[in-house]
């Protein structure tokens, strides 16, 4: 009973912030409803026993993605957006149909006998130590390919977010202006 | 006591709500924001079945999922900025070209 009242609570926070993400007109609201939205889902990964998951969720996802998220917001000094036709055209079409598609999945996972097998609270418990044991013995492969995955995703990210004379500048080294060139070296000759 | 049923119904309202904003919205961050959403619901049902089989090889896929995610949204920004910073919009509806 008390593992299904939290269910319910923080599962309603979950909804609540995810539609808020949709209404929301600015995106730093957008923003901070999905930072809700993760914390709680946070909690319901900690109902399912899953503490290692829960930790990370809160560490790497409402910490360290949405700060990235944040911060491209004000750089870009995103406002207001503003709705065009084909977003009303996606409205009328897209609420109706993902409705009728939620409503059909939610009724055919209820109707199923199997899947109404009762968890209770922390069902299988995910400890680091276990999750570790995992992650460099039987996965080990995967999580060594990973590292050179996010490797390659922030080299990607330093290019595409350099100016294009800063990488260009790289290759042949053209003289630079001469204001940049005393905001490099003040003072100092080239 | 929680059925397996509400959490995998939970996971599909986040995935829903997650292809709504894909669809409706016209910021290309918001849209960002809204495959991030579609991940978590994802994660979420994975959290689930492992619980609901006693296999803790799901809760690894989460790890896997979520370092994709970070290195997904690390580039997925960094060609947010450089397509403002050539078209001077975030308005996915006047980014309908590939070249300039």
């Amino acid at each position: 009973m008390f593992h299904l009242i939290l269910f319910l609570f923080f599962g309603a926070i979950c909804v609540a912030g995810a539609v808020n993400l949709l209404v929301q007109s600015h995106p730093i609201n957008s923003a901070l409803s999905l930072i809700a939205v993760m914390a709680s889902l946070a909690v319901e990964y900690l109902l399912l026993g899953a503490e290692f998951v829960a930790a990370v969720q809160v560490i790497v996802y409402a910490g360290a993605i949405m700060v990235l998220f944040l911060i491209t917001i004000m750089l870009l000094n995103a406002g207001k957006e503003e709705r065009t036709k084909g977003s009303r055209v996606a409205i009328l079409l897209g609420i109706p149909g993902v409705a009728i598609g939620g409503t059909l999945g939610a009724w055919t996972l209820l109707q199923r006998s199997d899947m109404q097998a009762p968890m209770a609270i922390g069902a299988l418990p995910g400890f680091p130590k276990e999750i570790a044991r995992l992650l460099f013995h039987d996965f080990l492969l995967p999580f060594e390919v990973t590292s050179v995955l996010i490797l390659i995703a922030i080299m990607g990210a330093v290019v595409l977010a350099s100016r294009p004379e800063a990488v260009a500048g790289a290759h042949h080294s053209p003289p630079p202006p001469e204001e940049t060139r005393e905001l490099i070296a003040p003072g100092k000759e080239r | 006591m929680v059925p397996l049923s509400y959490y995998l119904i939970l996971s599909g309202i986040l995935f829903m709500c997650g292809v709504l904003g894909f669809l409706i919205k016209r910021n290309i961050i918001t849209i960002f924001m809204s495959i991030e959403l579609m991940l978590n619901g994802v994660n979420l049902s994975f959290v689930a079945f492992a619980a609901h089989w006693q296999a803790l090889s799901g809760q690894v896929f989460v790890f896997f999922v979520m370092v994709v995610a970070a290195a997904e949204a690390a580039v997925g920004l960094a060609i947010i900025i450089a397509v403002y910073r050539t078209r001077e919009t975030l308005n996915v509806d006047q980014v309908n070209l590939l070249k300039l």
